[in-house]
């Protein structure tokens, strides 16, 4: 598969998104300007102009009309998608992370990191109809956490919210009320700060990438740890195939902290694992450093990979994948 | 609190007051050039009737360290014809003092049957074992090549301080640790064997059949200016006992004779004569200290004086040590290499060598071949050549045979002789890639032996050798800067067989059989660190990671047992014997693959009732989804559909009149 090479961010990337009809995906990276491509050829759309600082995640609503963008300028911002005119924006007392709508776009769980003495927060914020209506005022604010949350995403049903982040604990907390209900369990779950998560398609289950070099895959509404699949290197970004029994994580070592000076060109893999045997099937090489983001296709034909060189590569699937089978031995 | 940092000096004069401060005076400042004597720490006591010395005096010094160097210093030193001093340390007085006049017979201590320290060798599957050093913990393992993993033996943390190595037949499992050294073995566990105090000690090395191990230490000195210490012990290692030990200061040991190259070289003593471990000798400053095991002490009681002596090296089975002497004055002494016989010291071969910059030995594992690798400058100065004298130690008369390569300005990166065989291979070449050629001693031509060349492989990716230790196969190697570009050639029939790599490997070690490969990167890197097993043809078998990875070692075998009629028979029969085991690697894969697949369907069940739990949850929570989302049905996340709509367009229209022919009915 020759993957296309998409070079429209200037610095790394940091988050990727479909849409939900997958025709559309959407980008973020530290250079401030968050974009949209078309998914089918990597042409690029448009892009948002009016943060101020780096992207660290966006999410889309499920008929593609709105985006919600999170940023270390401490705001948050909505978007008209088609237009790319700037519609709403949240301001925070600290740089914001993740955003993730709710069933229905109605509201929204965005996070903030710890900055000038404020602790870390997960704020669930109302997301109007008509933009008229629409307020900065924090329907729910869950506070009390002490590393930084990299991720916060929606529980099945809205009912639950979910957060994982630097503590390395992943915690799921009542969307109506705040309060903690479940913990995961210290032992078995990850050693070291966890980078990203990934939720399946019918919110039941999810997968967390950890700089622990491995990645956990979850029941969502137990918190039971299912499977876990290890690497040799840290993970900062992880997805499921929508499709497929398959689950692609990425990573490397951070630019800062290499001390090695004979880097192999372009050998960064995205790899791939067998979901259920825990097995690695295989590899796409090609980014010239970390692996920082990745997201399936929701036709589960494609993916797209986005590096710490700044590049957004897009992949289609030889024939072959789609016939791998693990049932079959050498 | 005891007294150990007092010496006694016995045999002084007796003397009358009169002369008892210039007698002070004179035994102060030998002692106090050796270290510093504590505030009023110099009495010689006095009778105290005739005032006269007892002929003795106590010093005392800050540091038991002072004091015993004191000790070693100046027990024997000559005042004058009749007094040499004996010097001791206050605290063994006490000792040899508490000796009991009665001989009481030892005590008999029950039979305990020892460990079974071979029975790694009996293991049926006929696996090797390999130590690695990881982390904190130090584990050994089986590599099980059929099952394409490694099995673990015994695992310890923090089973030594520093490092860990095998004993050269592999009977053994040393460790290193602030106090000594230990060894261990047995069956399955490791038991502790012996052990051998040493405090801070370095470095250890065994001699080759293993009776004797030798521990150095170096200590910092207390004086800044001073050289360190070095100790070095060498112990029996079934009895734990001290056979010899040497003391001296750093100086004393550093090779290099006059180049004068600061810096101890281990192993120090280099053992001779193959496996008896009869001979060890040493590089000194215009000598070579060659000691026997009989009596632990220098053959005839004297080094071979070799003047200006640079380097030796041993035969690796007969009692013969190489060595070089460079050029001197200018040219007008030439360089020579010689062989000499040992215990006889009789020089049994030697060639003079000309305009001479460098000399390298290489011996072949036999003992039948010795190459002399020599730099020669040209004329002008400006540049270097290299080439090689070849002798073949086993012929009558030991013949050498002067031998370059095709381009003699080549530089030779690497040089490496086949283990019992009579090949050998070079690399050589200026450029970024290499050539690496391969010869053959045993060439006839005219009824005499010569070398010969077998082929020439140009521009490879290479700068190591390592050939099998059965022969026969190499792997050349591209460490370093080539980032572990692997090649396993066939000599024989001089073809590839396959390539491989392994990005950023440190270390390249042949299993002893030389069946399988072990490519490793160590804690020099800081990622990907760990360990990978090849088959001696190439196929990767297995890998695995190890963060802070420090060090992979083979268990070395002791030498075959067969005959070599024997093992040409075996050789022969090949076949015969080998569909035994062809039909028992049959069974044991078959095995694994029914574990493997059960272990997979089990996980498939697994699975499947995860996904039923959750497709049930989903059909309950629809209605509820379907709320949030303002009544849209909408609940296809698994599938999207695509429907094929035909569109019909509207291309063009014309108007055609076509005649009609109304007769052709």
């Amino acid at each position: 598969m020759r993957p296309v090479l998409m070079k429209g961010h200037e610095r790394p990337l940091t988050f990727l998104k479909y849409n939900r009809d997958g025709d559309l995906l959407f980008s973020c990276a530290k250079d401030h300007t968050p974009t949209v491509w078309y998914a089918s050829n990597g042409d690029r759309l448009g892009t948002y102009r009016g943060h101020n600082g780096a992207l660290w995640s966006c999410d889309v609503s499920c008929h593609s009309t709105r985006l919600i963008t999170g940023s270390a300028d401490q705001t948050a911002k909505l978007w008209d998608v088609q237009t790319g005119r700037e519609l709403f924006t949240f301001r925070f007392v600290a740089p914001a992370r993740s955003v993730d709508f709710a069933i229905g776009d109605h509201l929204a769980v965005i996070t903030t990191d710890s900055f000038m003495g404020k602790t870390p927060t997960a704020q669930v914020k109302r997301i109007a109809e008509d933009l008229q209506d629409q307020t900065e005022e924090s329907a729910l604010v869950i506070s009390g956490i002490t590393g930084r949350i990299n991720r916060a995403v929606w529980g099945p049903g809205n009912r639950t919210i979910i957060t994982a982040g630097e503590d390395a604990t992943i915690r799921i907390w009542d969307s109506e009320t705040g309060k903690l209900l479940k913990e995961s369990d210290k032992e078995a779950g990850h050693q070291k700060a966890i980078s990203s998560l990934s939720k399946s398609l019918d919110w039941s289950h999810f997968l967390t990438g950890s700089l622990d070099k491995s990645a956990k895959l979850w029941d969502a509404r137990t918190l039971t740890l299912i499977k876990t699949y290890v690497t040799e290197l840290p993970v900062n970004a992880v997805d499921m195939s929508p499709t497929l029994d398959n689950v692609v994580i990425g990573g490397g070592q951070d630019a800062m902290n290499v001390t090695m000076t004979d880097r192999r060109a372009g050998k960064f893999e995205a790899k791939f694992f067998h979901k259920i045997l825990q097995e690695e099937i295989g590899g796409v090489k090609g980014h010239f450093g970390p692996i920082n983001a990745l997201a399936f296709n929701p036709d589960g034909k494609r993916f797209s990979s986005g590096g710490e060189d700044g590049y957004v590569r897009l992949h289609h699937f030889d024939p072959e994948y789609f016939n791998i089978k693990m049932l079959q031995l050498r | 609190m005891g007294f150990s940092n007092i010496i006694v000096v016995d045999n002084l004069p007796v003397v009358p007051p009169e002369k008892y401060e210039k007698l002070e005076n004179v035994v102060r400042k030998i002692y106090s050039q050796i270290g510093v004597i504590k505030e009023g720490g110099l009495w010689m006591p006095t009778h105290p009737e005739t005032k006269k010395t007892y002929g003795y005096c106590f010093i005392e010094y800050n540091t038991p360290q002072e004091a015993e160097l004191a000790r070693e210093k100046t027990n024997g030193y000559k005042l004058d014809k009749s007094h040499i001093f004996a010097v001791n340390m206050f605290d063994d007085f006490e000792k040899y003092m508490k000796v009991p006049d009665e001989w009481a017979p030892a005590e008999i201590k029950p039979y305990t049957p020892g460990e079974n320290l071979l029975k790694w060798l009996t293991d049926d599957k006929a696996r090797d074992q390999f130590v690695i050093r990881a982390g904190t913990f130090t584990e050994v393992y089986w590599n099980d090549a059929r099952r394409a993993m490694p099995e673990l033996v015994y695992q310890k943390q923090y089973w030594t301080d520093s490092y860990i190595q095998w004993s050269p037949l592999g009977t053994h499992l040393a460790t290193v640790h602030r106090q000594g050294a230990q060894v261990w073995g047995g069956d399955d566990k490791f038991v502790r064997l012996m052990r051998f105090a040493h405090p801070q000690v370095k470095l250890i090395d065994f001699s080759p059949g293993e009776k004797y191990l030798i521990t150095y230490s170096s200590q910092e000195p207390s004086n800044p200016r001073d050289t360190h210490r070095v100790v070095l012990n060498i112990f029996d290692v079934r009895t734990g006992k001290v056979m010899r030990d040497f003391k001296g200061s750093a100086d004393d040991f550093t090779t290099g004779g006059n180049m004068g190259v600061s810096g101890v070289s281990w192993p120090i003593f280099r053992w001779g004569g193959g496996r008896d471990d009869k001979y060890f000798a040493r590089l000194g400053k215009n000598v070579i200290s060659v000691y026997e095991t009989d009596t632990f002490s220098l053959i005839d009681k004297k080094s071979l004086k070799v003047e200006n002596v640079v380097d030796f090296s041993w035969s690796p089975t007969d009692p013969i040590i190489s060595l070089f002497v460079p050029e001197l004055g200018g040219g007008n002494q030439p360089a020579r290499v010689s062989l000499v016989q040992i215990p006889g010291k009789e020089e049994i071969r030697q060639k003079n060598l000309f305009s001479v910059s460098d000399c390298k030995m290489y011996w072949q594992n036999n003992g039948e071949y010795l190459a002399v690798q020599v730099d020669r400058y040209t004329k002008t100065k400006k540049s270097i050549y290299t080439g090689f004298e070849l002798f073949r130690i086993k012929e009558r008369d030991i013949p050498i045979e002067v031998f370059e390569l095709e381009n003699k300005n080549d530089k030779i990166i690497a040089f490496a002789w086949e283990p019992k065989g009579h090949r050998f291979a070079v690399i050589h070449g200026d450029g970024p890639k290499p050539d690496i050629s391969f010869y053959t001693m045993k060439a006839v031509n005219n009824n005499v032996s010569r070398v010969s060349k077998l082929t020439t492989l140009k521009g490879k990716q290479a700068n190591a050798l390592f050939w099998s230790p059965a022969g026969r196969f190499i792997v050349l190697a591209g460490l370093k800067g080539f980032n572990g570009q692997l090649e396993f050639f066939n000599v024989d029939d001089l073809e590839t067989m396959a390539t491989g790599e392994h990005f950023m490997a440190t270390d390249i070690m042949w299993d002893p059989t030389g069946r399988f490969l072990a490519t490793a990167v160590t804690s020099v890197h800081e990622m990907e660190n760990g360990f990978q097993i090849w088959s001696f043809n190439g196929k990767l078998i297995y890998k695995i990671s190890k963060d802070h990875f420090y060090q992979f070692q083979w268990r070395p075998r002791p030498p075959s047992l067969l005959t070599p009629e024997k093992e040409e028979d075996i050789s022969k029969n090949l076949k015969r014997y080998s569909k035994k085991y062809e039909q028992e690697d049959l069974d044991v894969s078959n095995q694994v693959g029914e574990l493997e697949r059960k272990r997979r369907t089990q996980l498939q069940e697994e699975w499947q009732g995860w996904v039923a739990k959750w497709k049930q949850l989903h059909e309950e929570e629809r209605a509820y989804r379907m709320e949030l989302r303002g009544g849209e049905e909408s609940d296809k996340e698994e599938e999207a559909e695509y429907k094929e709509i035909e569109a019909e367009e509207l291309v063009d229209v014309t108007e055609e009149i076509v005649a009609f022919d109304l007769d052709q009915e």
